[in-house]
């Protein structure tokens, strides 16, 4: 008897039952601690960095300033508020319309119709390209002086256009490459939603007489809203931390007026081009925070939602 | 059956970011590597292609292996900011450029100290180096670099343009605005003038206008001086060649290779640029207008014709490194007399005295080049741009007033905004 509830409580008896119980965790203990360190150390490390004054080289001498980075970064409206107000009207930009270009496509696929295939090959085409070699490609297309688009208008006796080198034109150019290149994600992701879709409240609302449009606004978007969200939040997260286009185009920080500097070029060029890497930390820290922020949001009233 | 639409689109987006993201970490460097294996790390220039196919031979002479890996300017700097910060010892051999990066690399402890080296093999003659280059890659005393690759500003320009237009070659300031002017009234679609226009990357262009006009970035007692008078005609004259004289739609985006394209296409007459890079323009394979492009010095100023003469490239040793004295071995071999003579007749302008004296070294340079290099080689100044240590943010602020000449702008009150950045940026590395 004794020898029994020895062995219950004997601690490697207790330690299996542990085991047994929580061994989903277990398994997966060493791959989620790895992941968690290589998520961890570069974090804290960049936290730390953004509370000194390190520049030059990571390794040389630095003191601990405190937020000293932050408030010098929060007063910066020569640059970092400039880059904000850049990265978001960007980001909500590009995401507005390639929603609903994306919608618009995706809808005018979703019913088979001849040579479907071909036409879904050709607009996923801009998706398989390098963003470096898009951005290449644009900025040549777009060089005021012997780029196909300003030959293009002279033929139609328009003037030619500054796009990518004007102060003003250069980020709708680049947001226009951004919809050229991303729309078809998003009409990947909203033609599956549609095909997924049974045709049964389509066509009950049909018979009780909705016009297309009807149909569309009452009954299919809200049976794709969970699809339309997925697809803001995978073009957001991508579209905010946009970086090869803006840079292959106009280069370190962002043109000689900083006219596509987004708040990721400018920590690029604080970084790799001044070396000031502290205040790189901040500004990046400061980006982080924010991204979460938004996609909290975003989550956040999609569950408030779905618990109603 | 929505929510399985949401895992499959959701894992098939991840595996596209995954291979994306796969693709883009896959070009990582070899690893490993004994003594007899040396890592050099080398950019995209003429220089390179020669030296590359030479290294066979220095590979058999030597018994090491030789790893060349090769990047962009913009790239490259990003490798070292990257594998030097980290104390890397993956780079034995770098080329560096002395006037961008040498103060910054030297001061973070980057760079081996050669000055032992460069003195014992009196066959390979430090002392034949011109005296500027030298400067460059010296550093607290210690000579952390050997200069391959020098470069002065010219004016190139177009024989047949000038001819047509019954002008003679720009001998002034005055006489290239006149000529620029009248070119461009003449030639509908020509430009009289074309240059750098992007701001950082004009700045080094523009400093033998600066020059010429008895200005430079920083004065006598060590303050900025990019708004005295002398450098405020220098910033309105680039500006006015380019915003009046300039292609009619010029962005302010160019670096070299833009603006060279637009000479070599035939869009402009006059084109102040690096001799080191003439070779595009005389190459038929890649201009059309090889045989009437004309070489001459830069047009002088108030204060004569001064252009820059610096060395653009050098060969340092990675002070990490564990295999210091093969990197050597190598610098050595690739600077002798007889590799910078080779390699100078293909078209690269060295910085040995020696060879620049010798008839053969500027056999193959176009005449009028080869006089306008001899030149600026006299008269030359041994930067073109501010010797700073954070030379990237000085350029962008020096380099303001030029963008804001260019666009017609008042480039008066940039260039006392630029000074006033300036010296804050010279204050704060002083302190």
């Amino acid at each position: 008897m004794t020898a029994t509830t020895s062995i219950r409580t004997s601690p490697q008896k207790t330690f299996s039952d542990w085991a047994n119980r929580h061994r989903k965790w277990l398994f997966a203990s060493p791959a989620m601690i790895i992941v968690g360190l290589l998520i961890a150390i570069p974090l804290v490390w960049t936290i730390y960095l953004s509370l000194t004054n390190s520049e030059g080289s990571v390794r040389s001498e630095h003191d601990f300033i405190g937020f000293d980075n932050y408030a010098e970064v929060f007063a910066d409206f020569d640059r970092f508020w400039p880059a904000v107000w850049r990265t978001f009207l960007f980001t909500g930009g590009v995401l507005i319309v390639e929603l609903v270009l994306g919608m618009a496509i995706a809808l005018l696929l979703w019913r088979p119709f001849r040579g479907e295939r071909w036409v879904r090959v050709a607009i996923l085409l801009p998706l398989v390209a390098t963003p470096v070699a898009v951005g290449m490609m644009w900025k040549l297309i777009f060089d005021p002086n012997i780029g196909f688009a300003n030959q293009m208008l002279a033929f139609f006796g328009i003037p030619a256009q500054p796009w990518l080198s004007g102060e003003l034109t250069a980020l709708p150019t680049l947001m226009f490459v951004d919809i050229w290149q991303w729309t078809p994600m998003v009409v990947l992701i909203l033609l599956a939603g549609l095909t997924s879709l049974s045709d049964e409240p389509d066509e009950a609302a049909r018979i009780d007489g909705a016009n297309s449009w009807q149909r569309f606004w009452f009954v299919t978007l809200p049976l794709m809203r969970s699809t339309v969200i997925v697809a803001i939040l995978l073009r957001s997260i991508d579209a905010l931390k946009t970086f090869d286009i803006l840079y292959a185009t106009k280069g370190k920080g962002g043109g000689s007026f900083h006219e596509v500097e987004t708040l990721n070029v400018y920590a690029y060029g604080l970084s790799f081009d001044y070396n000031d890497y502290g205040v790189a930390s901040a500004v990046l820290i400061i980006f982080f925070l924010l991204i979460i922020a938004i996609m909290w949001a975003i989550t956040f009233r999609r569950k408030e939602k779905a618990s109603k | 059956m929505k929510r399985s639409v949401i895992r499959i689109t959701g894992i098939a987006t991840a595996a596209l970011l995954l291979g994306s993201g796969l693709a883009a970490c896959s070009s990582g460097d070899g690893g490993g590597g004994g003594s007899e294996t040396l890592r050099v790390t080398l950019v995209n220039h003429v220089w390179t292609d020669i030296i590359k196919e030479k290294i066979p031979e220095f590979e058999k002479e030597s018994g090491i292996k030789v790893e060349v890996a090769q990047f962009g300017e913009d790239q490259l700097s990003d490798q070292y900011n990257v594998k030097l910060n980290a104390g890397s010892d993956e780079i034995d051999v770098m080329m560096y450029r002395p006037l961008q990066e040498g103060k910054l690399f030297a001061k973070n402890g980057y760079m081996a100290d050669l000055s032992d080296r460069v003195s014992e093999n009196a066959d390979w003659d430090w002392a034949d180096y011109q005296e500027g280059p030298v400067n460059s890659t010296t550093y607290d005393g210690n000579v952390v670099g050997v200069p391959i690759i020098t470069e002065q500003e010219v004016l190139y320009y177009r024989k047949d343009l000038l001819e047509a237009a019954g002008l003679e070659v720009p001998k002034t300031m005055d006489d290239l605005l006149a000529a620029a002017e009248q070119i461009k009234n003449e030639n509908p679609g020509v430009a009289g003038f074309v240059a750098r226009t992007g701001k950082s990357a004009a700045v080094t262009q523009f400093s033998s206008f600066l020059f010429s006009y008895g200005g430079d970035f920083i004065d006598k007692d060590g303050k900025a001086s990019v708004n005295t008078p002398e450098a405020k005609e220098a910033y309105a004259t680039y500006g006015k060649l380019i915003h009046d004289f300039g292609p009619d739609n010029v962005s302010t985006d160019m670096s070299w290779s833009e603006a060279m394209a637009i000479f070599t296409q035939g869009g402009a007459a006059f084109y102040t640029e690096a001799d080191s890079l003439y070779k595009n323009a005389t190459d038929p394979a890649n201009s059309k207008v090889s045989d009437t492009v004309g070489f001459a010095p830069i047009p002088a100023g108030p204060d004569g014709s001064k252009a820059y003469n610096v060395p653009s490239w050098a060969l340092g040793v990675n002070e990490a490194s564990g295999n210091q004295d093969n990197a050597w071995k190598f610098i050595e071999w690739a600077t002798s007399q007889d590799m910078t003579l080779e390699i100078q007749k293909a078209g690269v302008p060295g910085a040995r005295t020696s060879v620049w004296d010798d008839p053969e070294g500027i056999s193959t340079y176009p005449a009028d080049l080869a006089e306008a290099i001899a030149i600026s080689t006299k008269n030359g100044i041994g930067h073109d741009r501010p010797l700073v240590i954070k030379v990237p943010e000085a350029r962008e602020i020096v380099g303001e007033p030029i963008v804001v000449a260019i666009t017609g702008g008042d480039s008066d009150a940039a260039a006392d905004a630029a000074n006033k950045a300036f010296q804050a940026l010279l204050d704060d590395e002083n302190k």
